[in-house]
């Protein structure tokens, strides 16, 4: 063992919080091994964030920068909102990771490496002119210099593998020297990995000598160095039964439990795109709950067939990413127009066309809201963490039958990557709402397009005996549905589509920390919660004067948000693009609202917010 | 399956209150007509029945029968139908489609639906013109077709419905046209294969093509010009003096005289509507050379997919209970005591 001490050293034994990142190459099994990590953190009661950072492809050239794969993961004794902004400890399993790595890296914290990994050719490849080894690179770090290639082979020699399978087990030995570090039980895993390996018995037991070898490494070297054993209390939370959720998860059991409250058969339309396919893939395995997936042969056809399905009775759902949804625009106007239930979940990533499909980004607002051809208003709600998007998935359920309209349910790739603890709720504590069908006219004439009180016309399945009618994309007449393209009927249609969006009932916008009036309200939407959450809680520490307010509803607005903002002197929005919640906020509030824009592919830092707040308020 | 029970209607239990808005003399009344004298005949129930249609002239086609009617977006049409019979496999659906709306915009959708086989009636309405948009060039229209975008004639190749049906999949195709007295035939023939049954009909647009399938669908020389194709039937025309036969050499069908009506020593081929080989080549058929195919090309029924999503969900949740408790606390948990 190396070590090598930094000048400042960061204690992390006496911290309330640790972020950790397992970087390596895309092939090393970071992802696994972070994930692994996360459910035995769950498990351990501490409260958690992570924030899984991949390439777009699978198999990048090996040893390259662009194919660094990092797994970020923050927990704590304490309420845990956000994925950490610079880590305590860095894992980099070669040289690539660390240089991709290194600078986000909090001075003073550690940095453990693999020099089995730091050949010649290795360091070319991450474009290294010397070994950061051996210069002063990593001067201002605690340094843990293993061969952990070296130590994984002779931890699995006994079971006769070649030598690139042997090192696949890489990532467990270094497993093990984390759960040794921050005293977490080895069992879970051993089981987990006997069950995965099932039918390779030999490669389960590899591995499982893998990661006791990391474990028993930490144990018994000499702990002078950086490496110290760190145990965090649970965090006191609500009684309850806990497991961890990811936001695409938490998205499909929402769908389920939403469609169980309606009393509807889920018909899901999706077509593969990153980050939103997870959703595809998590519901083709409920089938038993009356769910139908429908794997189409694009985006537009997916969101098409699920219309079809609502048209004839089921509760229709379609799931993108911002390239596809931008392809569903005109599908959504159709939803629209015939006034059919639809949920389109959209997990935005980074854009235009392409951009950054594994990155994160919040840029897809004013496609939610305004990116459709004519006057096609729908409702759109923003979940603001993986947990919070089994309730949000629910309500977009709701406003979607209750309101006979197409509904966006807005996440991102890192609410749909991302996991924390979740407390399971109790589907009984949900209030059913029943879908209701008009099985015959109202009155003398049926009227397919006569509303009820909250604006919502009729649902009518065909099959149902005399109730034929038509319906289509051509403007509507009030009431009978024909065919009018009358310019009073346009006039007055397009009045009650907006208005019926308008009238959704949502519940008031509430501060979710802070006073309701004051000098500064931030104010957010979507996965910026946790960074915005700390970083206010951190400057109400210092005494200033600032509130958070996270807006679910971005359309229509809670009722009294206006107020609201009106009774603080400032107002600012971080968000994940150039400012498009602001753009919305001052054209309905006429409020002064000022942007905090953050467009690199990654969530906020709570520093970076931090100082804006101080900077407003200075 | 279609139309579980069958009813007694008549022609006009089929029509509407809706004034029809094609251009007087368009080929769509006739198959308007057809169809409501088809599904009458069908016992099909009206509530049970439901028209989906995309774009165009032909589109307009669900607001004229009484029945359920979704006239959708361009192109996307099969996307809609597929949803619907997935949601609800007992409807007894029709899509209506059109050169433009099928083959270009909705190649792709009308691909897919072919080749999943959703059990519902594709009438592909064939007039090789864009008609409601003003007369353009279509994916069907012949090179050298004047338009006004292709103001000295198009010189893309058109594309053939039935042979586009067939390569994608297709496990039923027909062939009529509009004013075919023969056309609900078809219909029904289509009406009772389980799957996707493809129908391409010929039809008129008086404004922007007119005539332009003048050449085999006009009564006189129709003799000599149509070949209507009837299973376990010899494959004759022009009063059963001619009929179609292999050419064993070029592996490609040729016209042979019969003489006598002695067919057989002509070597005549007896139609078989599952013989998928012979149906590549009647499909391929150019007309000039040889008389325009008509009737069922093809008719090979294999499962269906609404049948195989059904069959699969069942498999998937034997012996499970939906117990959506149960879902949600899946995985590994933990609990925070009090």
């Amino acid at each position: 063992m190396a070590t090598q001490t930094a000048d400042t050293r960061s204690d992390i034994s006496n911290q309330e919080a640790i972020t950790v990142r397992f970087a390596g190459d895309s092939g090393d099994g970071m992802q696994l091994t972070g994930g692994q990590f996360t459910l035995s953190t769950a498990l351990a009661g501490n409260d958690l964030a992570t924030f899984p950072d991949f390439p777009a492809e699978i198999r990048a050239p090996q040893g390259t920068l662009f194919g660094v794969s990092a797994f970020q993961i923050n927990f704590g004794a304490r309420e845990v909102d956000t994925a950490g902004d610079a880590p305590d400890v860095l894992v980099a399993m070669n040289p690539a990771a660390l240089k991709v790595n290194l600078p986000a890296l909090k001075p003073g914290g550690l940095v453990i490496i693999d020099t089995g990994e730091f050949t010649k050719r290795n360091l070319d490849k991450a474009k290294y002119d010397t070994s950061p080894l051996d210069d002063d690179t990593l001067a201002k770090f605690d340094t843990l210099k293993l061969d952990i290639s070296a130590m994984t082979l002779e931890a699995v020699k006994p079971f006769g593998l070649g030598k690139k399978e042997a090192l696949r087990s890489k990532n467990m030995w270094t497993l093990g020297l984390a759960l040794w570090m921050f005293d977490r039980p080895r069992a879970p895993l051993h089981e987990w990995l006997r069950a995965k390996f099932k039918n390779k018995p030999e490669i389960a037991d590899a591995n499982i000598a893998a990661l006791d070898a990391g474990h028993a490494y930490g144990e018994t070297a000499e702990l002078a160095g950086p490496l110290q054993q760190v145990h965090l209390d649970p965090v006191p939370t609500a009684p309850g039964l806990y497991r961890t959720v990811t936001g695409a998860e938490a998205v499909s059991l929402g769908l389920v439990a939403g469609a169980r409250l309606l009393d509807l058969p889920m018909f899901f339309g999706g077509y593969p795109i990153t980050p939103a396919s997870a959703i595809l893939h998590h519901l083709a395995k409920l089938k038993e709950f009356n769910v139908t997936t429908f794997q189409a042969e694009d985006e537009i056809a997916a969101i098409c067939a699920a219309i079809g399905a609502s048209y004839a009775g089921s509760l229709g759902v379609t799931s993108s990413s911002g390239p596809g949804i931008a392809l569903k625009g005109e599908a959504m106007g159709l939803g629209i127009m015939t006034e059919l239930p639809l949920v389109i979940v959209n997990s935005q990533r980074g854009g235009p066309s392409t951009g950054l499909p594994t990155k994160t980004e919040q840029s897809d607002l004013y496609q939610a809201v305004y990116g459709r051809n004519g006057d096609a208003p729908l409702p759109v709600i923003a979940a603001r963490s993986p947990g919070d998007a089994f309730e949000c998935a629910i309500e977009a359920c709701r406003i979607a039958v209750q309101y006979m309209t197409p509904v966006m349910l807005l996440t991102d790739g890192y609410i749909a990557n991302a996991s924390e603890p979740w407390m399971v709720p109790d589907p009984d504590d949900f209030e059913r709402f029943p879908a209701e069908f008009l099985t015959q006219p109202r009155g003398e004439e049926l009227l397919p397009y006569k509303r009820n009180e909250r604006g919502a016309r009729p649902w009518i399945k065909p099959g149902t005996p005399g109730m034929m009618h038509r319906i289509g994309g051509i403007e509507k007449a009030a009431d009978t549905g024909h065919i009018d393209y009358s310019p009073d009927n346009h006039q007055k249609m397009t009045e009650i589509r907006r208005d019926k969006v308008l009238g959704v009932d949502i519940p008031d916008q509430d501060v979710c920390l802070g006073d309701t009036s004051g000098t500064l309200a931030v104010v957010g939407w979507g996965s910026t919660y946790g960074p915005i959450h700390q970083a206010v809680t951190r400057a109400r520490a210092k005494g200033l004067s600032v509130s958070h307010i996270h807006v679910r509803h971005i359309w229509p607005m809670p009722g009294n948000l206006g107020d609201l903002l009106r009774s603080f002197d400032h107002v600012m929005v971080p968000e994940m693009n150039t400012g498009q919640f602001k753009t919305v906020l001052r054209d309905q509030y006429l409020v002064d609202a000022q942007p905090l824009t953050k467009t690199s592919g990654q969530p906020f830092a709570i520093a970076e917010i931090e100082s804006a707040i101080e900077g407003a308020l200075s | 399956m279609n139309a579980p029970t069958t009813i007694e209607t008549t022609l006009k239990d089929w029509e509407t209150d809706q004034e029809v808005r094609w251009c007087p003399g368009c080929g769509d009344y006739a198959i308007l007509k057809a169809v409501q004298r088809t599904l009458p005949q069908l016992g099909a129930d009206p509530a049970n029945t439901c028209f989906i249609s995309g774009i165009g002239c032909s589109s307009r086609f669900p607001y004229y029968i009484e029945s359920y009617g979704f006239h959708t977006i361009h192109g996307r049409a099969p996307a809609v139908a597929t949803g619907v019979k997935l949601a609800n496999p007992d409807l007894d659906v029709w899509l209506v489609t059109g050169d433009g709306d099928g083959l270009s915009i909705g190649g792709n959708h009308l691909m897919h639906v072919l080749r999943r086989n959703v059990n519902m009636q594709i009438m592909l309405f064939n007039n090789e013109i864009y008609g409601l948009t003003k007369g353009q060039a279509s994916p069907t229209s012949r090179e050298g077709t004047k338009s006004p975008s292709t103001p000295i004639g198009s010189y893309d190749h058109p594309a053939r419905p039935a042979a586009f049906a067939l390569g994608s999949g297709a496990r039923f195709v027909g062939r009529g046209f509009d004013v075919s007295k023969n056309l609900p035939d078809v219909l029904k023939a289509a009406h009772a294969h389980q799957g996707a049954a493809f129908i391409e009909i010929f039809q008129n647009c008086i404004v922007y093509n007119k005539d332009v399938f003048h050449e085999f669908a006009a009564p006189k020389g129709a003799e000599d010009s149509q070949l209507w194709l009837e299973n376990g039937e010899p494959m004759l025309f022009a009063k059963e003096s001619k009929g179609i036969t292999l050419n064993r050499e070029t592996l490609a069908l040729e016209v042979v005289d019969v003489t006598d009506g002695d067919w057989e020593a002509a070597g005549v081929f007896v139609h078989d509507v599952t013989n998928r080989s012979i149906a590549h080549m009647l499909v391929e058929m150019p007309f000039g050379p040889f008389p325009m195919a008509l009737g069922v090309l093809y008719d090979d029924p294999r499962p269906t997919f609404e049948a195989a999503v059904a069959k699969e969900r069942n498999l998937a949740s034997e012996g499970k209970t939906p117990d959506l408790a149960a879902l949600l606390a899946k995985g590994q948990t933990w609990t925070v005591d009090s």
